[in-house]
């Protein structure tokens, strides 16, 4: 949760219904008996009252400082050695001592139990804020959300990561740091497309199957291999034996292959085991991070939604003083602040924002729906069942589905959403929608698309791969609305794709459904 | 749940990350140093250091979408005023609705951006620049100089440190605790034995129980030793950091018209490496500024490097004015006292013996090290040409241990000196 949002000014308290407990807490002071005890109170409202459904949490109180370092490993608890996380750690330490930047409130893990870092100088009721929002609400949406499901095993990530970083270690220590550095470079720029979208079995292997494949291939080798097999001259594992035919090449190399760190694991001629092992765990993280950036906007709507929901009832039943109150209110509406794109605070959509926004409005449609909730949503439309139909669409939706399905026009009216196109041959931006009866479907499905992590990365493919000739690569990006790469980007990020496969890589750019090439980049590894 | 603290966590988790870092934007880095020395003063050598690098180095590129191609669908919120075909003129450079875009730190303002440099990391890089032999920066990084001093007491040692006092305290109290009879306890039952055998009628069974007593206690006697192992305190000693004391370190420098600024600044590495090196070693260190030219005068820092004054040089006018302080403020007695000379070697001709003479009679006497740097421009140092400075000081280097003189015309010659500095002093070494 970012902390460092405008503030709204304006906050008015809710008033207080029903029986007055006795508040869990006054003033700012926390210590590990109260957090029990107030983690206690909010687990029943969570599991009880509300019906989530969590793993088991492992609550982390942390300095300032090691939220820095924390940061710089993207946010997990153990990571292997990279000078890239170092400049991201020198970048966000810059950052907090001059003042431009705060620091979260806290760090969530989708591991399993989950792990929840937490800041030693927050408050009292900034710990139960964060509480609520990472233990319950992040924790409910990374077991139930089928992404995560289907694509991390949050059983193992930890047991992997501690693996990962102790083979790249090992590495440094045979290999040499350098040469390390250049295979890890290439994947890290490869990561985007280290994930493979379509489910296949070779995926579903678990991580920690990873960690075991990789044990006993090493004693594999060390049983069979000798010394005198040093002295033969390498054999290109890719090389196929006899020539086949081209069309039987692509086939047996599963061409075309959206996933180009798996093909290079498979297939690039030129690399030794471990550098196929560093390619593989780049690409194994790519895709455990791959369900949060489809999810994002989810995933912070529902902890937002979830901490506003149980803190709101612990002030209801006279369980949370005003003050802690107000100060509970203050932070919330500077998170759910969504500047309009004329503001200089703009920086796009507020994922909190929105999704908050939605999830409330969910709730308001299935307890009090005006005739056009019922229009848009007969199917839940006043049903009752607010935290019902919340969890299921926690569970079954991504972000781009999630606004295509439940966004009303209630919320696209609060927003003042309006939806443009911006053709580059064009002098002026075109307003195509606005938040009006004609427009509501058109900004929907528009909006939609912009949360589509398919369509905002560049769709790239290996097609083409000869290994027996001149060993050229080619990798075809699909051009969507004549959207091309950017030139100089692409160049240096084929440099590193050209190292890992040691040979010549042509990038061609090809309009959807079209043959004509818009494009051509072409480069040879350096020595 | 569970509630972990992991506040007292080692701390930099991060660090080998960032050597990683470091050393990957070395190069840029060791620049912004360089820079950055010319700008601070002597005295403030080893303080962090603030640097901003530019590295192609650590560029992360990956595949993305230019701009300024194709066709582009947004929504954004807060709409006040438009409809729907409505036209928004984009502004000059075509920008469009690129305020759309989030901020990303890996974005391309990243590729510029300035950070903090620990202490050891910023002298590393100075060291790195002035070719330290490695084992060198180790000692001028390394701060203490242990000596042993009195911490507390252990029950193990050699038989030369054992604290009596302390021991003695312990059998005593240990002898009291397990009732150890005293022998004079035992002379008294004697003296009661040798009553009753003298009494008559005999009764022999007091004298029994006498007897049996005092056998019982001579043999807690002997069983209950007077001094036991368990007894012995030694004097426990521990390797501190030495008491360091105070050092005054004179910078001594021509600043006619011939100095050039080059040759200025590359005094002033010296002076600065002179200066890290003496506050490793003492507790104090002053540092005192003298320039000249054909009169000497006591200057700030700012004065001493950036100032020129024009005239004449009169070397022996520093040297004098160096004692007059030294009589002033600095006792030998009491000081530590370093000079640092730098010139380009010219000297009025005259001069020299006056120099020589105040060296040999005065200076050196009182001094720990007095070194002489000459700078020169790359055209001007050869071997054949010996300016009038150099001819003369040659003639009293060989005498003193603890004069030095080098020439230098780029920052890698500069640490020769500081090596003989080691070697004849012994200080470090």
């Amino acid at each position: 949760m970012p902390s460092d949002h405008p503030t709204n000014p304006g906050i008015e308290l809710p008033p207080r219904r029903g029986a007055a407990l006795k508040p869990l807490f006054d003033g700012a002071e926390w210590d590990f008996k109260l957090v029990n005890d107030v983690y206690d109170v909010m687990h029943g409202i969570a599991i009880g009252e509300m019906g989530l459904d969590i793993y088991p949490n492992q609550i982390e109180v942390i300095t300032a400082e090691q939220m820095l370092d924390a940061y710089s490993s993207i946010g997990m608890p153990l990571m292997y050695r990279h000078w890239s996380f170092g400049k991201r750690f020198a970048y966000d330490e810059a950052m907090y001592r001059k003042g431009l930047r705060s620091l979260a409130f806290e760090i969530v893990i989708n591991s399993n139990p989950c792990i929840n870092y937490i800041m030693e100088e927050n408050t009292m009721t900034m710990q139960a804020l964060v509480i609520a929002h990472a233990a319950f609400g992040h924790n409910h949406f990374f077991k139930n959300n089928y992404q995560f499901r289907q694509w991390t095993q949050a059983d193992h990530i930890i047991d992997y990561l501690a693996f990962a970083k102790a083979f790249v270690a090992e590495c440094e220590e045979k290999y040499g740091q350098d040469a390390v550095e250049s295979v890890l470079d290439a994947a890290h720029a490869l990561m985007n497309q280290g994930v493979s979208r379509q489910l296949t079995v070779r995926q579903r292997n678990p991580l920690r199957r990873e960690i075991e494949r990789e044990r006993t291939r090493r004693e594999h080798v060390e049983r069979t291999q000798t010394v005198l097999d040093r002295t033969l001259p390498e054999i290109n594992r890719g090389e196929p034996t006899e020539k086949t035919a081209a069309t039987g090449e692509q086939r047996r190399l599963g061409l075309p292959e959206e996933n180009i760190l798996y093909f290079l694991e498979k297939h690039a001629p030129k690399l030794a085991d471990w550098q196929r092992e560093l390619l593989r765990i780049v690409r194994n993280l790519a895709q455990y991070f791959y369900p949060q950036r489809q999810t994002k906007m989810m995933n912070e709507g529902c902890a937002t939604f979830t901490h506003y929901e149980i803190l709101n009832r612990l002030y209801e039943r006279g369980q949370l003083t005003e003050g802690s109150m107000l100060e509970f209110l203050h932070s919330h509406s500077s998170v759910v602040f969504q500047p309009a794109f004329n503001d200089r605070r703009y920086s796009g959509m507020n994922p909190y924002a929105l999704g908050f926004a939605m999830m409330r409005d969910i709730q308001r449609i299935c307890t009090e729906p005006t005739s056009e909730d019922r229009d848009w949503f007969p199917d839940f439309a006043g049903n009752g069942d607010p935290m019902g139909t919340l969890r299921d669409a926690w569970a079954n939706f991504r972000d781009e589905s999630f606004v295509l399905q439940y966004l009303s026009p209630k919320v696209m009216r609060d927003f003042r959403l309006f939806a443009l196109r911006d053709d580059h041959k064009d002098s002026a931006v075109v307003v195509r929608a606005i938040h009006n009866e004609r427009g509501y479907r058109e900004v929907r499905r528009q909006l939609a698309s912009t949360y589509d992590v398919a369509a905002h990365d560049p769709d790239l493919q290996v097609t083409d791969a000869d290994l027996s000739g001149s060993r050229r690569l080619v990798i075809t990006h699909t051009v969507r609305n004549g959207v091309t790469l950017d030139k100089t980007e692409c160049e240096r990020t084929l440099q590193h794709l050209a190292r890992l496969w040691g040979y010549r890589v042509r990038l061609i750019e090809i309009e959807e459904g079209a043959t004509k090439v818009l494009r051509e980049h072409e480069v040879l590894p350096m020595p | 749940m569970q509630i972990v603290d992991r506040r007292l966590n080692p701390k930099s988790k991060s660090l080998g990350n960032r050597q990683r870092f470091l050393r990957r934007a070395k190069a840029e880095i060791r620049e912004a140093v360089k820079e950055a020395i010319k700008n601070r003063r002597v005295s403030e050598v080893d303080g962090s250091e603030r640097v901003k690098i530019k590295s192609k180095n650590l560029r992360e590129p990956s595949f993305s979408h230019g701009r300024g191609s194709g066709i582009r669908d947004m929504v954004l919120p807060g709409n006040e005023e438009y409809h729907a075909g409505d036209r928004i003129d984009k502004p000059q450079g075509g920008g469009g609705g690129g305020r759309g875009r989030e901020g990303s730190p890996d974005g391309d303002g990243q590729d510029e951006f300035s950070f903090s440099l620990s202490r050891e990391e910023f002298l590393d890089l100075f060291f790195d620049d002035l070719a330290l032999p490695n084992m060198v920066k180790v000692k001028l990084k390394d701060i203490k100089s242990p000596k042993p001093a009195r911490a507390g007491f252990t029950s193990d040692g050699s038989p030369a440190r054992l604290n009596h006092v302390r021991t003695m305290r312990n059998s005593l109290g240990r002898r009291i605790a397990l009732r150890r009879p005293s022998e004079a306890e035992i002379e008294k039952l004697e003296q009661q034995l040798a009553a009753a055998e003298a009494d008559t009628p005999r009764d022999e069974q007091l004298i029994a129980k006498l007897r049996s007593e005092i056998e019982h206690k001579r043999r807690l006697r002997k069983t209950i030793a007077y001094i036991d192992p368990i007894d012995l305190r030694f004097n426990r000693f521990e390797r501190v950091p030495k008491p360091t004391t105070q050092a005054v370190m004179f910078c001594l420098m021509d600043v006619s018209a011939s100095m050039t600024e080059n040759l200025k600044d590359l005094a002033k590495r010296f002076f600065m490496l002179l200066h890290v090196f003496l506050t490793r070693h003492y507790r104090e260190v002053h540092i005192v500024f003298i320039r000249h030219t054909s009169q000497a005068a006591v200057v700030d820092e700012e004065t001493f490097f950036r100032g020129t004054d024009t005239g004449g040089t009169v070397i022996s006018s520093a040297l004098e004015e160096m004692m007059k302080v030294v009589r002033a403020r600095y006792s030998p007695a009491d000081w530590n006292i370093y000079a640092a000379q730098a010139s380009d070697g010219d000297n009025f001709h005259d001069d020299m013996p006056r120099c020589l003479e105040l060296l040999e009679r005065e200076i050196l006497p009182v001094c720990q090290y007095f070194a002489y740097i000459e700078t020169a421009h790359g055209e001007r140092y050869s071997d054949t040409m010996e300016t009038s400075v150099w001819s003369g000081y040659t003639e009293i280097a060989d005498g003193h241990p603890n004069f030095a003189m080098k020439r230098v015309s780029s920052p890698d010659e500069i640490f020769p000196v500081f090596r003989d500095l080691f070697s004849r002093t012994g200080v470090a070494a």
